[in-house]
């Protein structure tokens, strides 16, 4: 081939990333065009005018703030107690041996494996038959997120737990560290990246999910329920405001993250 | 005895299988001790019995005069230089080097870390991470990892074993010279001769789950005790034969109708069957027919299968009119005739040199496991 035809072969490669890169990234820029929209009538999907209103007030809207709190509250805690709870199972699954270890693993892919419309709806007849169908609310939306949490966490612990070499840990002992050294100092450490990783994703999961909380819920609204809500009538341009703060903290986590590990590998 | 470490009657079973088997041994302090043998032997989980992190199913393990056997690892002057060498990823070489002493809460690490460096030449290293390093200077970081903290006893788990050849050789060095500098009991646990030869001052020779021999790396070359030994530290040439009578201070042995000549003290039985032995570097090949030195032990009517050069020396193989075919090693001095496929040749050596072994044990025992090493 002659050299402009490998040119154009390399940039061809090019061009179809950008596109594929603006096929992604087109909706968060239009979330974030939206965040300034000044729209002229309530029900307007349009960009009617720029305007800096919406991120000055972001709680104009009635409720949506507490529903972004509701939502934040649960998505922490919820990150919080499936992230340790699935911890504790993923060392056990890997570092011990049991009966029933394989059903184990088995049984931890069904939540993921099942469509959550049946995880959720077969969730509410468990809460009402168990008398809770009075108090839905908080605590079922958390029960139900730490229980579909649980299992992304235990497989992304497992996954990272499986990958390390147990003779660090006796490499560790061998160098007068007893256990609970050698579990803070050596284990932790190199296991902590899939922890974080599990947290991560529980919260993104939970603060997202809106089937399984929409039965689960009773009357309190999560974010994603109020949009849904909202959607059917008119959509504020805040939720625009909230979801582009969103995106930005999540990019900004990522950049700091891939900073401190350059600077740790330098 | 002040600072040996002594094994008694260690066992180790995994479920069916046992993997060491009533092991008595002792390291006399300050010995540079080698565990040989082929994987699978044993040696490794007696090493892991020694730093804790096996358990014995039966035996006691002593050191001094201390009962070590059911000490938790850290609780033991024991360290470890691991196969992989087992670096902690996500420190840097100082912090890898100083974990002990942290743990122990030593002070002035700095400068003892600093001075362990710079024995095991590594002094500028101690900001990296263990994966910016070759695989040769991370072998140096677990052996200052574990020097640093002046145990009794080092075990070193095939410690070369990840290394390439010519490193490998510059490790050996290395490491006797660091022995002798620091004077610690070294238990090396290898599955090659040669590395167990070039660094112990002892090797205790280990297969199926029990020591077969033990000695100075010499004196097991010159006079093994089991035809394992006879073939894996080395090679051997191991021809049947019956000993006729004892005369003096001397074995008749008929070996395939000519007679040999052994020293009593070189022969393991006293009657019967046996395996003569003879290493292939001590046997003069010569022309068939031609005289041999009085009182040498030959055997004729050999013919020359095979011809390797190996520059310094040459290797025969000739095969024997009993079908069997037998290694002489050749000195390339220059001195001597060579010879080519085809040749009939003769076959001598000293009675002193020859070692006769008890013919109920296998002729090829330890032969696979020497090549496979």
């Amino acid at each position: 081939m002659t050299r402009t035809g490998r040119w154009i072969g390399r940039h061809l490669v090019l061009f179809a990333g950008f596109l594929v890169l603006l096929y992604l990234f087109t909706p968060i820029f239009v979330v974030v065009l939206m965040s300034f929209n000044d729209p002229k009538s309530r029900l307007s999907y349009e960009f009617d005018g720029f305007t800096l209103r919406n991120w000055q007030d972001p709680c104009q809207p009635f409720g949506l703030c507490d529903a972004v709190s509701t939502s934040l509250r649960i998505g922490l805690l919820a990150t919080v107690l499936a992230t340790a709870l699935g911890t504790l199972m993923a060392f056990a699954m890997v570092r011990h041996r049991y009966r029933g270890r394989a059903a184990t693993s088995l049984f931890i892919f069904l939540p993921m494996a099942s469509p959550e419309i049946v995880l959720g709806s077969s969730l509410l007849a468990l809460f009402v038959s168990a008398g809770f169908g009075g108090v839905l609310g908080f605590w079922t939306i958390l029960i139900a997120h730490v229980m579909f949490c649980l299992s992304f966490v235990v497989v992304t612990v497992k996954a990272r737990l499986a990958g390390m070499d147990t003779r660090l840990e006796q490499a560790a002992m061998d160098l007068y560290a007893n256990e609970w050294q050698t579990f803070w100092r050596i284990t932790f450490p190199l296991v902590f990246p899939g922890i974080l990783a599990a947290a991560l994703l529980s919260f993104s999961l939970s603060f997202d999910d809106f089937i399984i909380t929409n039965l689960n819920a009773g009357r309190t609204v999560t974010f994603p329920m109020y949009v849904w809500g909202s959607a059917q009538r008119d959509i504020p341009p805040q939720i625009n405001v909230i979801g582009t703060a969103m995106f930005m903290l999540a990019v900004l986590l990522v950049l700091g993250g891939e900073l401190a590990r350059r600077r740790r590998s330098r | 005895m002040a600072g040996d470490l002594v094994l008694s009657g260690l066992t180790k079973r995994f479920g069916a299988f046992t993997a060491v088997d009533d092991l008595d041994l002792t390291v006399p302090r300050g010995a540079f001790f080698a565990l040989l043998g082929p994987s699978g032997c044993g040696k490794t989980t007696t090493l892991r019995m020694v730093a804790g992190l096996e358990e014995p199913t039966a035996g006691s393990i002593g050191l001094g005069d201390d009962d070590i056997t059911g000490l938790r690892p850290y609780k033991r002057p024991v360290n470890t230089v691991f196969q992989n060498y087992a670096l902690f990823p996500h420190l840097d070489i100082f912090e890898n080097v100083a974990f002990g002493l942290r743990r122990r809460g030593v002070k002035e690490i700095r400068r003892q870390v600093e001075e362990m460096l710079e024995l095991v030449e590594l002094v500028g290293y101690g900001d990296r991470r263990p994966a910016q390093l070759s695989g040769g200077q991370q072998q140096r970081v677990a052996l200052a990892r574990a020097l640093i903290n002046r145990p009794e006893v080092l075990l070193l788990d095939e410690p070369l074993g990840a290394l390439d050849l010519k490193l490998r050789r510059q490790m050996q060095i290395e490491l006797k010279r660091i022995q002798t500098e620091v004077g610690i009991t070294f238990v090396h646990v290898t599955h090659d001769q040669e590395e167990a030869m070039t660094m112990a001052d002892t090797i205790a020779v280990m297969n199926a789950g029990v020591i077969e021999q033990r000695g100075a790396p010499a004196v097991l070359y010159d006079l093994p005790a089991t035809t394992f030994v006879a073939n894996f530290l080395g090679q051997s040439n191991l021809v049947a034969g019956t000993i006729l009578e004892r005369s003096g201070e001397d074995l008749v042995i008929d070996a395939h109708g000519s007679k040999q000549v052994v020293p009593v003290k070189r022969s393991r039985v006293a009657d019967g069957e046996v395996w003569v032995g003879i290493r292939p570097e001590k046997v003069f090949l010569a022309r068939a027919g031609s005289e041999t030195d009085t009182g040498a032990n030959s055997l004729r009517g050999g013919v020359v299968t095979d011809v390797s050069y190996c520059g310094v020396s040459t290797q025969y193989l000739a095969r024997m009119p009993w079908n069997q075919e037998l290694t002489v090693f050749e000195q390339n001095t220059g001195a001597r005739d060579t010879f080519a496929v085809g040749d009939s040749v003769d076959l001598h050596w000293q009675p002193s040199h020859t070692f006769v072994l008890d013919a109920r044990q296998d002729a090829t025992a330890g032969v696979e496991a020497e090549e496979t090493g």
